[in-house]
């Protein structure tokens, strides 16, 4: 992987006397303290991260926190009052302005939360708005719009104005106008906040086939853990201007740096963030190899033996081979019919990468605790309710 | 001439003691049962230079008067030339329109006013302006419309070259709007009679002047406004545009004038308003059109004419705020996609197909 973008301890403090702020913040005096002493506020405090190309890297924290001010120093919306930051090894924190409209208009895109449409203009030379400002032809820029726009889903809307489109169509427009510079990195600060949930998923999903499509490195800010989770490759966490941990939705989701990054999962929906495989449980279960025929006697028996209805039987290879029922085998048995006959329809397996969120039903309907198995049909293990009941309750305790 | 014009100075002359207490109230009162020779001879010592703190204001402390008439003067002799070159582009412009204007016959003039009318706002408008000016006609103002509608026009091109740019600079640096601010507010709240006479001394009477008089009076507003109107384009605009490596030219014709233009236009609308009363008012300095007659209508108390140059300038004032107020809409509020689609040009194209 190859470092797209690098921030070196990077500072940025609002106010008339950035120099005597840092000073304070050097001897280790905090934010607050420093404004209520210098009325300096200290926006962002020592960010060092390096983004991967090609890459979903996720920025969160409350607001507040810091991070649309941290994304706006990556393309100098703002200016920073110390450190680095590095597009390809290069430092455009020392670049001239026309440097700097150069690398705006060709390398680094920006998506906003408020859309920021041109309502004068329609939806066409909204999304060719970058290429007119590099001066590139009519007929050229309409094309690359239309193909941007066509990607998006919207080129039937070509001729619509903003104000005519809804909130969801409106920042698909502000992603085409994006995408149609043909950016390196994509900047999308806040950018499906202002969308209602359905829609913001949907977006989500549609920045995840984008990135499929096209690898672009993508810097998104977020204060919302599920979409973090859901679209990041990795996440960084600031707090009061400060990154506090740097890491993929797993690593922070089990070794969370401090108590503010823990309260994040406070409150948060565990079911999207929890996949199948995480909560199954491979122990304090039968399992039934099958060689041949035989063995379903001692099949049998080893579930009356351990108190058990069911029991999952799996292969040598540990493939899932389906879920047998007490009952069931006393049938087989009878009749002289071999273990496949004893196998149950009701219960199904669900994939290991399947979120909590999708499964609670199957679970809740479902006669016994559901397999699990690995996109190999390897069984991984099972989730009971009240294994899924304990998962679920963590959210409010945690 | 000093002493002439001044109330103050000619009260201690010893002229008119008697009178300058029988002009002052107050005076009068603290002098009770007196004839009028004690009262001229108690009155001389009263008038001496001594500082009284009961009539602080006897004399005149600062003879502001005499000092702007001696500026002005010295103006006047340094610097003819420079205000001889200030009338030059005005002069050659309203005499290009005023003799368009008068030279055409008036039935052009009707239909060319309707099709704009038309093309601009509507139908509505194209049939109420082209009994407007038939009116005009009708009634025995025709050339003096005509005078006074290219001395406006004249005007309000003027106050909008000027003035759009100084509002464009005022909206991007604090400093220039801090200092523009207050010469406006002067410009605005100064009584238009008192800068009739430095502008006469300085450029002389006739349209010219009027015309730079108008201009003083009524190019406030058009700044004022597309400061705001620039000031007003939302943040996150600019901060998008910025992010896409706008430069400050793109920036200002391709962000912030077209979405600043509502706003531009009401205020160029109102210097059209402003315009046009000022037209009457400068008509003391010997301007022609409307406001001539109303002058001389007042002069021989003739109500007749008053009233139809008042007339003439009301029905002048609502065609051409219509027209400009419609400017300010742009073509989707009116229900069109572009604003070559409606009126007598989209009629043309659709022929044309």
């Amino acid at each position: 992987m190859v470092t797209k973008l690098e921030v070196k301890n990077l500072y940025k403090i609002f106010g008339e006397h950035p120099k005597k702020a840092l000073k304070m913040l050097e001897q280790g005096i905090n934010k607050d303290e420093i404004f209520k002493k210098t009325g300096q506020t200290v926006g962002v405090k020592n960010a060092s991260l390096a983004i991967e190309e090609g890459e979903i890297f996720v920025v969160m924290g409350l607001s507040g926190s810091g991070k649309s001010t941290l994304v706006r120093l990556l393309n100098r919306l703002i200016e920073p009052t110390q450190g680095q930051v590095l597009i390809d090894g290069h430092d455009i924190t020392k670049v001239d302005d026309k440097a700097l409209r150069d690398v705006r208009r060709s390398k680094i895109s920006m998506v906003f939360q408020s859309f920021a449409l041109m309502p004068h203009m329609n939806v066409l030379d909204n999304t060719a708005f970058g290429l007119e400002l590099s001066g590139v032809d009519v007929q050229e820029r309409h094309e690359k719009a239309r193909d941007a726009l066509a990607q998006v889903g919207l080129e039937s809307h070509a001729n619509s104005y903003p104000d005519e489109l809804s909130g969801g169509m409106q920042q698909r427009v502000g992603l085409a106008r994006a995408l149609t510079n043909n950016p390196d990195i994509l900047l999308m600060d806040e950018a499906f906040s202002a969308l209602d949930p359905l829609i913001r998923t949907e977006m989500q999903d549609e920045l995840v086939r984008l990135q499929s499509e096209h690898q672009r490195t993508v810097v998104f800010i977020s204060h919302d853990l599920d979409e973090a989770m859901r679209i990041g490759d990795r996440i960084a966490i600031m707090q009061g201007g400060e990154v506090v941990q740097v890491g993929t939705p797993d690593d922070i989701l089990h070794n969370p740096a401090n108590d503010y990054v823990r309260s994040f999962f406070k409150g948060v929906d565990v079911s999207n963030v929890f996949c199948a495989k995480d909560i199954a449980s491979k122990s304090s279960l039968t399992l039934i190899k099958k060689d041949s025929s035989e063995g379903l006697i001692s099949g049998l028996k080893l579930l009356n033996e351990n108190e058990r209805d069911y029991g999952y039987v799996i292969d040598k290879s540990k493939r899932f081979l389906g879920v047998v029922s007490a009952s069931s085998l006393h049938d087989v048995i009878k009749n002289k019919q071999t273990l496949a006959e004893a196998i149950i329809d009701e219960v199904q397996p669900i994939a290991a990468d399947t979120s909590i969120g999708d499964i609670i039903s199957i679970v809740a309907h479902s006669p016994c605790a559901v397999p699990v198995i690995d996109d190999q049909q390897k069984y991984v293990g099972v989730i009971s309710k009240a294994r899924l009941l304990e998962t679920l309750d963590r959210e409010a305790t945690v | 001439m000093s002493t002439e014009s001044n109330p103050w100075a000619t009260a201690s002359d010893d002229t008119g003691a008697a009178e300058s207490t029988a002009s002052n109230p107050w005076g009068g009162a603290s002098t009770p049962s007196s004839d009028a020779t004690s009262l001229s001879a108690s009155g001389t010592p009263v008038e001496q230079t001594d500082f009284s703190l009961l009539h602080p204001f006897q004399e005149v402390w600062v003879p502001l008067d005499s000092w702007i008439e001696t500026g002005v003067n010295w103006v006047v002799t340094h610097f003819r030339p420079f205000f001889t070159a200030v009338k030059a582009p005005v002069d050659a412009t309203l005499t290009a329109i005023d003799s368009t204007f008068n030279a055409a016959p008036p039935l052009l003039v009707i239909v060319l006013f309707g099709l704009i009318a038309w093309q601009l706002s509507g139908r509505r408008l194209a049939i109420g302006s082209v009994a407007g000016l038939i009116t005009l006609g009708a009634i025995g103002a025709w050339q003096e419309s005509m005078t006074t509608l290219a001395l406006v026009i004249t005007s309000v091109l003027f106050c909008i070259l000027l003035g759009i740019p100084t509002g464009i600079a005022m909206a991007r640096s604090d400093r220039t709007a801090k200092v523009i601010r207050p010469v406006l507010d002067i410009m605005q709240t100064t009584p238009a009679f008192v800068y009739l006479v430095p502008i006469v001394m300085l450029f002389g009477i006739g349209n010219v002047p009027g015309v730079i008089v108008t201009i003083i009076f009524a190019v406030a507003p058009v700044i004022r406004l597309t400061n705001l109107g620039i000031r007003q384009v939302p943040s996150d605009l600019i901060e998008a545009a910025n992010s896409f490596g706008a430069d400050k030219k793109q920036m200002l014709f391709k962000v912030q004038l077209p979405l600043a233009m509502p706003t531009i236009m009401a205020g160029v609308n109102q210097t059209l308003m402003l315009g046009l009363s000022m037209v009457v008012i400068a008509s003391m300095i010997s301007v022609g059109g409307l406001g001539l007659m109303v002058l001389r209508g007042i002069g021989r108390l003739d109500i007749g004419l008053a009233t139809i140059g008042g007339i003439g300038i009301v029905i002048l004032a609502v065609i051409l705020d219509r027209m400009t107020q419609s400017l300010g809409q742009d073509a989707r509020q009116r229900g069109t996609r572009h604003w070559y689609e409606t009126g007598p040009i989209g009629l043309l194209l659709a022929f044309k197909k």
